[in-house]
């Protein structure tokens, strides 16, 4: 009998096209996304050895870091160092035969919303991008991780990646997840209690009712926020809801050939008897919204908490950590977490700019007006989102809370386009880092889900979601 | 890929945990199309006030520190942002090795890509050597990956481990995609038997 394999497993072993006693595995890539920021030095490389793209035709690539998120510049870009990074990814994707979702092509979008929306991720595969969140497209039961460019020109000349193998984990949430909190607060909450590197040298793999019950794009969200723990990706096995997802989207197999893909994707799920090398179990059901209040994800609070005091540390290392990171956010510490009041507030991102966290905070903001000393920007992840919450009208709920509604792009989650804040403003923000400067120099971020941002774009400060007053 | 063998230089301690590619290279600093032009915006957000004038108490604008070569900080070195601009402009600033009770894994990959060497030591260890650091500079440290010890000249040796493949890639400053190239026939014989469900896309 075959020795039983976790989900993992299963994708890592059957995608070694090498694998030699102390060194790393030769794993072989079925899907590399490529965007402007992180391969143009790739494919200078690529020309100065006189190598070439192995595999155009499993090569995608979009436009997402840099682009303006107004409808006049993103097709007149006014810094032309990005514009400059554009016109290169797309003259090298005409050289090499690489298929680009241009912006105004009704595809185009952050590169962790667009591969799923297209039905270029798949379960079982091998994806990776020049770019950490990669860790999202796990949701489909695909094995996803980020890398590095000189890693980004390795694929492109050989269509594989030199890896270690990662260690396993499987993250087992039990309940169901109270009402009024999301994926994105069990992610924070994960990380909370993992800490930054409590993932480092691991997979996730997420399992469990609470995991099971989620929507796809839920799940993109849990696996999205992955890396913000150190683990290389996070995983959820395909079921029924992964295949009602992927069914009829562009890239996906039709007639007999998604027959045969969903006989394969069944086999994919960890057997009953699989070892990991780590198991962790939350129990999902007491969950509470949560904001993070430091200068990274894991420094983070429920909503009825209270921000962190340097004298409450394990160690001196935490206690300066804590004490240099209310500093850079302004908070005084053990105050109220619902005592925080905002500048701005940020809806979009890798991790929460697809239709249903737009549904999510245009649901809290309908009938109601934004607090008018808060700016807010709605940006989604990609043209077919925003295509598609116009056609539901989620933009005039938006616009008529006083939101500003914009075109797709990764935008202010790390601000490279125009999209940043002013020093000291303070932002609640759908995005997944609060690291310093991220989001604009001396700009404050707290991450939080897309209903907690839209209530706190309405009260001015964080206010419990789970006590919201809807209006139809 | 320049090799890494020997290397005796000036250690700057910046003992933080959870030190991001964000701080190591702000975001603004992302936008060339090249591989060089990084090292001047190094720890940008720290070395610069926002006029652009010194943070003059900043470590590595400090008189010791401005030509160190070796960095000593604290755990999980390198978290966050894949991008490799982080090793990059770490290299070109003139870090050779970092000490560090820990590294994120995508950093770990970039730092070997591009001959910058990532030394783990035990927390205590990593602490000994910052203090000393900040306390008799400019502290050196000799850095042997062949016999993968570190030592300074008041007596401290300590050795240090490293992946087998890793260290033999630095030693000989080895491109990986040559290395990988070699095994053309492996990574063909493996297309003609995979199995893909991507449907050409209308």
């Amino acid at each position: 009998m075959e020795k039983s394999k976790t989900l993992f497993e299963k994708v890592w072993d059957s995608h070694t096209v090498m694998q030699r006693e102390g060194e790393p595995t030769l794993l072989y890539i079925d899907l590399h996304l490529v965007h402007e920021v992180t391969s143009p030095q790739a494919f200078a490389g690529l020309r100065l050895a006189r190598r070439e793209v192995r595999r155009p035709d499993l090569t995608f690539a979009t436009i997402d870091h840099n682009i303006p998120t107004t409808s006049d510049e993103r097709f007149q870009i006014k810094d032309q160092i990005a514009a400059q990074q554009i016109a290169t990814l797309r003259r090298n994707c005409e050289s090499a035969g690489i298929p680009l979702f241009d912006v105004g092509s009704g595809r185009q979008g952050i590169v962790h919303v667009i591969g799923p929306e297209l039905g270029l991720t798949q379960p079982g595969m091998t994806v990776v991008c020049g770019d950490s969140h990669t860790s999202t497209h796990g949701a489909l039961g695909a094995l996803a991780f980020g890398i590095g460019t000189s890693e980004v020109e390795h694929v492109l000349a050989t269509q594989c990646v030199s890896q270690t193998k990662p260690r396993s984990m499987r993250l087992t949430v039990s309940g169901n997840l109270p009402n009024g909190t999301s994926s994105k607060d069990l992610v924070l909450d994960i990380i909370r209690r993992l800490g930054t590197d409590g993932g480092t040298g691991y997979v996730i793999e997420y399992a469990g009712e609470a995991v099971r019950s989620l929507t796809m794009e839920e799940r993109m969200t849990l696996c999205n926020m992955s890396i913000e723990c150190g683990a290389r990706a996070g995983m959820v096995a395909p079921d029924q809801a992964t295949f009602a997802y992927l069914f009829g989207r562009p890239y996906a197999p039709s007639g007999n050939a998604w027959t045969e893909a969903v006989n394969r994707w069944q086999q994919l799920a960890t057997d009953e008897s699989a070892q990991f090398d780590r198991e962790v179990s939350i129990d999902g059901s007491h969950l509470q919204p949560i904001v993070t209040w430091g200068t990274n994800p894991g420094m983070a609070a429920p909503i009825s908490g209270r921000v962190a005091r340097p004298d409450e540390a394990r160690d001196a290392s935490e206690s300066a950590a804590i004490l240099a990171a209310l500093e850079y956010m302004g908070l005084q510490p053990g105050m109220r977490i619902e005592d925080i009041s905002l500048d701005r507030v940020f809806i979009g991102s890798c991790t929460n700019g697809r239709l249903e966290d737009l549904r999510a905070a245009a649901k809290v903001l309908r009938g109601h007006k934004i607090h008018p000393s808060i700016t807010v920007l709605v940006v989604p992840g990609a043209e077919s989102v925003k295509h598609e919450a116009e056609r539901e009208g989620l933009d005039r709920v938006f616009i008529e809370a006083g939101a500003e509604w914009r075109e797709p792009g990764c935008s202010m989650c790390l601000g490279m386009n125009p999209d940043i804040l002013a020093p000291k403003q303070r932002c609640a923000s759908t995005s997944n880092r609060n690291f310093e400067g991220r989001q604009g120099r001396e700009g404050r971020t707290h991450l939080v889900s897309p209903a907690t941002a839209a209530a706190a774009a309405v009260a001015g400060h964080f206010v419990d979601v789970r006590g919201w007053h809807y209006k139809e | 890929m320049e090799p890494f063998r020997q290397h005796r230089g000036t250690v700057a301690p910046l003992l933080r945990e959870n030190i991001d590619t964000d701080q190591i290279i702000p975001k603004q600093h992302l936008k060339s199309i090249e591989r060089t032009g990084f090292g001047a915006h190094l720890f940008s957000g720290w070395r610069f006030h926002g006029d652009g004038t010194l943070q003059r108490d900043f470590v590595l604008n400090q008189e010791h520190y401005r030509s160190a070569s070796i960095l000593v900080a604290g755990r999980n070195f390198g978290c966050g942002s894949s991008r490799e601009h982080a090793a990059w402009a770490l290299s070109e600033f003139g870090f050779r090795a970092i000490i560090a009770p820990s590294y994120a894994d995508i950093f770990r990959t970039n730092a070997g890509n591009n001959g910058l060497l990532l030394i783990e030591m035990e927390e205590p260890l990593v602490r000994r050597i910052a203090e000393q650091a900040q306390t008799k500079p400019p502290y050196k440290l000799t850095i042997d990956l062949e016999t993968q010890t570190i030592a300074d000249d008041c007596g401290l040796s300590e050795s240090f481990a490293v992946e087998a493949f890793r260290r033999h890639r630095l030693l000989h400053g080895l491109d990986e995609i040559g290395m990988t190239l070699l095994h053309e026939a492996d990574i063909s014989r493996f297309e003609e038997c995979r199995h893909t469900f991507l449907q050409r896309g209308t």
